[in-house]
Formats: structure tokens, C-alpha cells, sequence
């Protein structure tokens, strides 16, 4: 197998386990919208990186997290509806992105590969950041497995029984930007969303418990991801795009079965 | 309480003694869950302070659970998820009298079994404080019965140990339950509060209701006061204008 083609599977299957957890709390917590805007806020991140001539990954984390922080304080002041404020800032912050490295003119880049992701362009530094973050990822989330479900049921309850919700959110809007920061390689920006909503969606219908679903939406993922850049391979197809359009056709297919209740 | 520098809630002054039961009521937007809210600690109010025993456990059963049947869960996970132990859950939902759903998923539940699990988690830390919005909404008569007969035994039980004291919200003007100690009517301030009167042998319950029941009781009250749509006080020409009887 030439090098390019494992460096790519191992990447996808990294993000796949990453996005797994991550985008089942998108499914249960309702935030397909929030994570769509910080993967676009992600492109801000990489002109700042550019422009200031500092690791792109850390400038992505950087940017998301800003663009999460104003969200939080707006939606806490409830001043615009929330989706409106999701639109804004999704569309704003690429926008901005986009326009700055324009003005870049040293600076010479694909903007399609950030956009769309360039899954067989991935090196051993990429899977350095992915198998990185993602041990980092994977061992927050283990640590708060439970107050971060309780949160995700019913958050003023858990509130009320005593877990620090408000903590408890950064540290999961930190978790997304981390992951954002280091799938937005394999998948581009505007379809790192789909990469942690369709697996953790198709997994639902067949999961008894929240541990399940994660387990089998990490195994969606990675079954997506060998489709997509098999088709890749042979096909000569994007291989972002063709990742999504395997796990949806996967989706698709168990739309059939029955659901359980 | 201001929102957007509009009054919801002046003046209020609410008190709960361990053992006591105060139950909430108020017409839509009278400001009763913002007033639940700020006793337990959800909202800040805009001025005023809240004062509370020092480690105080409260029991908090929302108004509703809005299942997110995204998420798998069985009953058992649910309760789990607060770290108590199973016999500790079993315990709870035996209590209220729903210990068959122990492993049903969370989704399949009926409204009245639903509130009965919410009760449990409720129940759960032994809480100094119960706090209730709108605990029997959604469920008929007779279950609403049982329900407050639940919570009654739950505050005698407790009486010899540590008091357990409720703060309820009833999503009815006039129907309480019988064993509250106090009613507290307001809108957007203290109307009045006091205590409500047997209905045991009231005509208008017994048409309603068929029989005589323990449970429930009519809080008979006039305002000497009225409400604008936007809620503030109206002057009248036969009433004092002072604030509450």
C-alpha cells in the first residue's frame, strides 16, 4: 500500500474516532448549528495563522474559541435569537477569513483544500496532531463522561444537583475546536460538521445506551472514511466530499430498519 | 427581577421554614418560574438576595422533562446519572411507586410515569428541599391525588428526621393541595398568601370531583386590587390601594 493512501486512512480513521463522541454530544445537545459556525469561524483562524506567520492549528483553536466566547456571552444576554446569531457569526467569521488572506498577497494558498479538505495530501505531522489531540480529546472526555451527560439530559437540573454546567460547556466547546483544528486538514471546514453528525445520527437508531452510540458512530465514521477515499482512490473523486457521501449513503441505508420504539 | 428593564418581579419577599410546604400560585407571567428560578440558584436576581441554610440539598423537579430522544437512556441511567448507587435508585422508585420502568428506556415512559421518575430524582440526595413546578401537570385527577398524597407522606416521613420542606408551583388558581401550609398568590408581587381552606364538604368540589377526597383544597381569595394587562396595579375606587391582605 503506498505510503500517501495509509497516512490518509489513518488519518480518517483518527478523526473518525475523534468526532464520534464529539458529535453524538452535538446530536444529543441540539448544537449541529453551533459547531457548523465554529468550523467556519476555523478560517479565520488559518488567515491569522498565515498573517502572523504562527502554527495554523493553534491559531484555528485560538480563533474558535474567541468566535465560542462571544456566542456564550450573546446567548447569555439573549438579546438575538440563537440561530440568528449562528448565522451571523458562521458566515462572518469565514467571510472575514477569506477576505484577509486576500490581502495576503506574499502568502500563496489553496483555499480549496481548506475549504473542502485534501485528505491524501496528509503527513506524519498531521497524525502527530491528530493522535495528540485526540488522546487529549478522548481523555477529557472520559473524565467527565458522566457530569457531561447529566448536563446533556437536562442541563438546570444538573445544575441544581451541583455540576458547574457553565465550566462544563467550555470545556466541550473546547473539545470541538480541538477537533475543528485538527480534522479541518481531512475534511475541510465546511464539512467537519457532517463528520461528527451523520455517524452519532446513524448510530441512534440502533444504540440502548449514550456509550453504545458513541462506539458504533466511531465505527460508522471509520467505515465512511474507507469508502470515501476508496472511492477517492479509484474513482479520482474529492476525497473530503467523499467521505460525506459515503457516511450519508450509510445514513440512508438504515433508514430502512426499523426503528425500536 | 428586571428583564430588559422591565419589572417581572418587585418586592417579594418569600420565606420556606424546614417542614413546610409553600405552594406558588399566579396567573401566566406572574413571574412564578422566574421566582422558582431564582430560589434555586438558576438566575441572579437584578437586586434583592437570596439567603440560604449552608448546605442546603435541594430536590428540583422541573416543570417538564423535555426527553431528548435523541439520547439512548433507561430509567436506570437516568437516576444513575447523579452517582447514586442502584439500591439507592430502587429505593426512589419504589417510593414513588415506579419501580417497574427501572430498566425502560426514558423515551417509552407515559407523562404520569415520567413525572413519577422526575420525583425519584428528585427524591434521590435527601433533599432539606423540595422544590416542585408544576408537579401534577398533565395528569388526571386521580393520579393528581395520589401525587399529593406522595408528597404529603414525603414531608411527614422526613418530619422526624431532618424536615424536608416544599416549594411547589400549582399550575391551578384556586385547587391546592390540602396539606399546604401556606399559598402564595402573586403577580409580579405578593397579592396575598395565606392559608387555604378544607374543601372536603364544598359543593363545587363535590360536583367536580364526585366524592370527598384528603388531598385537595380550595384557596378562596379576593384581591383588593387589580391587574392591568401589563400587570401592574390598577388603582380602584371601592378598595384601599395597600398592597396585600
Amino acid at each position: 500500500m503506498p505510503d500517501i493512501l495509509l497516512y490518509a486512512l489513518l488519518a480518517g480513521y483518527g478523526v473518525a474516532m475523534l468526532a464520534a463522541p464529539l458529535g453524538c454530544f452535538v446530536v444529543w445537545r441540539k448544537m449541529a448549528y453551533f459547531g457548523d459556525t465554529l468550523s467556519h469561524s476555523a478560517l479565520l483562524g488559518v488567515s491569522l495563522g498565515l498573517m502572523l506567520n504562527i502554527n495554523i492549528n493553534l491559531a484555528v483553536i485560538f480563533s474558535s474559541l474567541m468566535v465560542a466566547i462571544i456566542l456564550i456571552s450573546f446567548q447569555e444576554k439573549q438579546r438575538i435569537a440563537s440561530d440568528t446569531l449562528l448565522g451571523i457569526l458562521a458566515h462572518s467569521s469565514l467571510s472575514i477569513g477569506l477576505v484577509t488572506i486576500s490581502f495576503a498577497d506574499n502568502v500563496r494558498v489553496d483555499m480549496m483544500s481548506y475549504l473542502f479538505g485534501d485528505l491524501l495530501a496528509t503527513g506524519p505531522t498531521d497524525l502527530c496532531w491528530i493522535y495528540g489531540g485526540g488522546f487529549l480529546v478522548l481523555a477529557t472526555l472520559a473524565w467527565l463522561w458522566k457530569p457531561m451527560l447529566a448536563m446533556s439530559v437536562h442541563a438546570e437540573l444538573a445544575q441544581v444537583e451541583g455540576i458547574p454546567v457553565r465550566k462544563l460547556r467550555m470545556v466541550l466547546t473546547l473539545l470541538m475546536a480541538l477537533v475543528i483544528a485538527v480534522a479541518m486538514k481531512i475534511v475541510g471546514v465546511l464539512l467537519i460538521t457532517s463528520l461528527m453528525i451523520i455517524p452519532a445520527a446513524t448510530a441512534q437508531r440502533f444504540a440502548k445506551t449514550p456509550e453504545q452510540m458513541v462506539v458504533f458512530a466511531a465505527l460508522l465514521g471509520i467505515m465512511g472514511v474507507s469508502g470515501g477515499l476508496a472511492a477517492s482512490w479509484y474513482f479520482d473523486t474529492p476525497a473530503g466530499p467523499s467521505v460525506v457521501v459515503s457516511s450519508f449513503i450509510l445514513f440512508l441505508m438504515t433508514q430502512i430498519v426499523k426503528k425500536k420504539y | 427581577m428586571k428583564f430588559q428593564n422591565r419589572d417581572v418581579l418587585t418586592g417579594i419577599n418569600l420565606q420556606v421554614h424546614s417542614g413546610e410546604i409553600v405552594t406558588l400560585i399566579g396567573p401566566n407571567g406572574a413571574g412564578k418560574t422566574t421566582l422558582v428560578r431564582i430560589a434555586l440558584g438558576l438566575q441572579e436576581p437584578s437586586s434583592g438576595q437570596r439567603l440560604i441554610r449552608k448546605g442546603l440539598r435541594i430536590g428540583y423537579m422541573p416543570q417538564k422533562l423535555h426527553v431528548n430522544d435523541t439520547m439512548p437512556l433507561t430509567v436506570n441511567r437516568f437516576l444513575r446519572l447523579t452517582g447514586c448507587r442502584l439500591t439507592a435508585v430502587n429505593d426512589a422508585l419504589s417510593r414513588t411507586g415506579v419501580a417497574h420502568v427501572l430498566q425502560s428506556p426514558l423515551q417509552s415512559l407515559s407523562g404520569g410515569e415520567l413525572q413519577r421518575v422526575l420525583l425519584a430524582r428528585a427524591l434521590l440526595h435527601k433533599p432539606h428541599l423540595l422544590v416542585l413546578d408544576e408537579p401534577v401537570q398533565g395528569v388526571d385527577v386521580t393520579g393528581q391525588k395520589e401525587l399529593y398524597q406522595l408528597i404529603t407522606d414525603i414531608r411527614n416521613e422526613s418530619k422526624n428526621q431532618e424536615s424536608c420542606a416544599v416549594l411547589m408551583v400549582s399550575h391551578d388558581l384556586h385547587l391546592v393541595m390540602a396539606s399546604t401550609d401556606k399559598v402564595v398568590c402573586i403577580n409580579q408581587h405578593v397579592c396575598c398568601s395565606g392559608h387555604p381552606h378544607q374543601v372536603k364538604k364544598h359543593p363545587a368540589y363535590l360536583r367536580l370531583f364526585g366524592g370527598e377526597s384528603d388531598e385537595l383544597a380550595i384557596y378562596t381569595h379576593h384581591h383588593d386590587h387589580h391587574h392591568g394587562v401589563d400587570g401592574h396595579v390598577l388603582e380602584s375606587q371601592n378598595a384601599p390601594s395597600k398592597g396585600s391582605q
